[in-house]
């Protein structure tokens, strides 16, 4: 089902995708003319697919659970952010905090992600095909973050428990963040990310992984269950 | 929040539209910017000729143009709502002399040979109508959409902010340095019309031009000396640049083909420009210039 976003209102749009009709059983969506509107597919919550064709502006699938998205284009600031679960693919690049605070799901990106790439992310699995600008992973706290290109300053900036996987340069490190060693268990879960993102170019071998050094947090390892 | 919005044409096949794209691109930035707007565009005309862009606010046009019609001989006067363009061949150093001096009821807000600005409180859409900047032409412009937040909403609080000859800046965020930097500007020989810190950036950049040095040096020079949040747009007569501080939490992107290159806080206003969908698009990075022209 084609949506036009030149003749409907982004709020109808929304509106139609977050209360679907199950008896219809549409699960195919394609919006076309997004001309940079801000939130796009916020809130989406059925197993639904949707392409947007074109350049996006903020929050692009913000609070997405469930649902797959598609951006053929380039996202503004905060794609996906707080996802709970689904899948969020930008084919072009994303600007500031791709990702951030999501608890679950995977966003692809295809190009490169700017600044904050993951701030404060919470579970979620972010694949960058590029690279990552500065503060990337900044407070992140559970999940995997990917860059198959270079990181810029300050990565992983008092980070809890979430891992960095880097294959290019990291400018420098942030706070409490430290390069850790890559055991089998790591590589075998990095090679199933490079498989679900189409990454067939790169060794998981290749990458360096990066967490916290856990000395600005009271971490106890009794506790580890819970993250 | 603040929108900026900015575009430079790399050869003349879009200069005569180049008011209706600076227009949608103004009035796309309303939601950043509800308080008022305003836009500088540059126009080669007379070489001879300055061009003194002047709010004369509640006053009569035709007392004003009387008035000027003693202090200025052979000036050309063309009226634009409340604001008129006057033209002159007497120099910048006589004329803002004596309209400091002798007509204090209005207000310069910028001049040259090239540089044109117009800006007014109100909401952009009713900006861009009242001085009808559809049907301006023009080689670059440069605009702005202002939510106050260090100054009042007037006139003189808006931008752009022009403290040189064919000079001006926009800006997007705030600085914490400015009265530190105005003191030290004052010394220097420059004058202000507000209390605004984007007026102090402004002087700042027109007092490093004066110094012969270029626009990209400038620049560099302002990452070290001014303190803030701020993505800045800034004209001369024939250059165009862009610059984001080095935390970069002010957005902006761009959009570069052979024809242009637009800048703007969001894509959202950029989306109508012609090839945009094929165009070059990618963020400034934090800390780097980027100048296009001189």
């Amino acid at each position: 089902m084609y949506l036009d976003l030149k003749k409907l209102k982004l709020r109808n749009i929304n509106d139609k995708l977050q209360n679907l009709d199950r008896k219809q059983n549409q699960r195919n969506f394609t919006i076309i003319n997004p001309e940079g509107n801000h939130a796009i597919c916020a809130g989406l919550n059925e197993e639904i697919n949707v392409t947007i064709k074109g350049h996006v502006g903020y929050y692009c699938a913000g609070m997405n659970k469930k649902a797959n998205i598609t951006i053929e284009g380039n996202v503004g600031t905060g794609v996906a952010e707080n996802m709970m679960s689904g899948k969020v693919h930008v084919k072009g690049n994303a600007s500031q905090s791709a990702g951030a605070t999501a608890h679950g799901g995977l966003l692809i990106i295809d190009g490169d992600a700017s600044s904050r790439c993951g701030i404060s992310m919470k579970g979620i699995d972010i694949i960058v095909k590029g690279s990552v600008g500065h503060m990337s992973g900044f407070m992140s706290q559970s999940g995997n973050l990917i860059v198959c290109g270079d990181a810029g300053e300050a990565l992983g900036d008092s980070l809890y428990e979430t891992n960095i996987y880097i294959k290019g340069k990291v400018k420098s490190l942030g706070a409490d963040c430290i390069e850790k060693k890559m055991d089998k268990k790591h590589i075998k879960k990095l090679k199933k990310f490079l498989k679900d993102a189409d990454i067939k170019n790169l060794k998981a071998e290749s990458f360096k992984r990066y967490g916290s050094a856990r000395k600005l947090y009271n971490f106890k390892v009794d506790n580890i269950s819970n993250y | 929040m603040c929108g900026i919005v900015g575009i430079y044409l790399k050869n003349n096949s879009l200069e005569s539209s180049l008011g209706s794209l600076l227009a949608e691109m103004l009035v796309n930035m309303s939601s950043r910017g509800p308080d008022s707007a305003g836009f500088a565009i540059y126009k080669e005309e007379d070489e001879e000729k300055y061009k003194y862009s002047i709010c004369i606010n509640n006053n009569n046009f035709n007392d004003f143009k009387e008035k000027t019609e003693k202090y200025f001989k052979n000036s050309e006067l063309k009226k634009n709502s409340d604001h008129v363009i006057l033209k002159s061949s007497k120099k910048p150093f006589e004329v803002l002399k004596i309209l400091r001096e002798d007509f204090k009821n209005v207000s310069l807000v910028g001049y040259g040979k090239s540089i044109e600005i117009f800006k007014q409180v109100g909401n952009p859409s009713q900006v861009v109508e009242k001085f009808n900047l559809k049907n301006f032409t023009g080689t670059h412009a440069i605009g702005h959409t202002r939510m106050a937040t260090e100054s009042a909403i007037t006139t003189n609080g808006s931008h752009p902010y022009s403290t040189g000859e064919d000079e001006c800046l926009v800006h997007n965020g705030s600085l914490s340095n400015h009265n530190n930097l105005r003191r030290n500007l004052k010394k220097n020989g420059v004058n202000f019309n507000s209390e605004n810190d984007t007026e102090v950036a402004a002087g700042y950049i027109s007092n490093h031009l004066s110094k012969k040095k270029s626009l990209k040096d400038t620049l560099n020079d302002g990452l070290k000396d001014l303190d803030g949040f701020y993505t800045f747009i800034t004209g001369t007569r024939k250059g165009f640049a862009v610059l984001r501080d080095e935390i970069a939490c002010k957005p902006a992107v761009i959009a570069e083909t052979n024809e242009y290159v637009a800048i703007a806080s969001e894509f959202q206003a950029m989306a109508h420009l012609p090839k945009v969908n094929s165009a070059k698009i990618f963020e400034p990075e934090p800390g780097v210039v980027y100048s296009w022209g001189d």
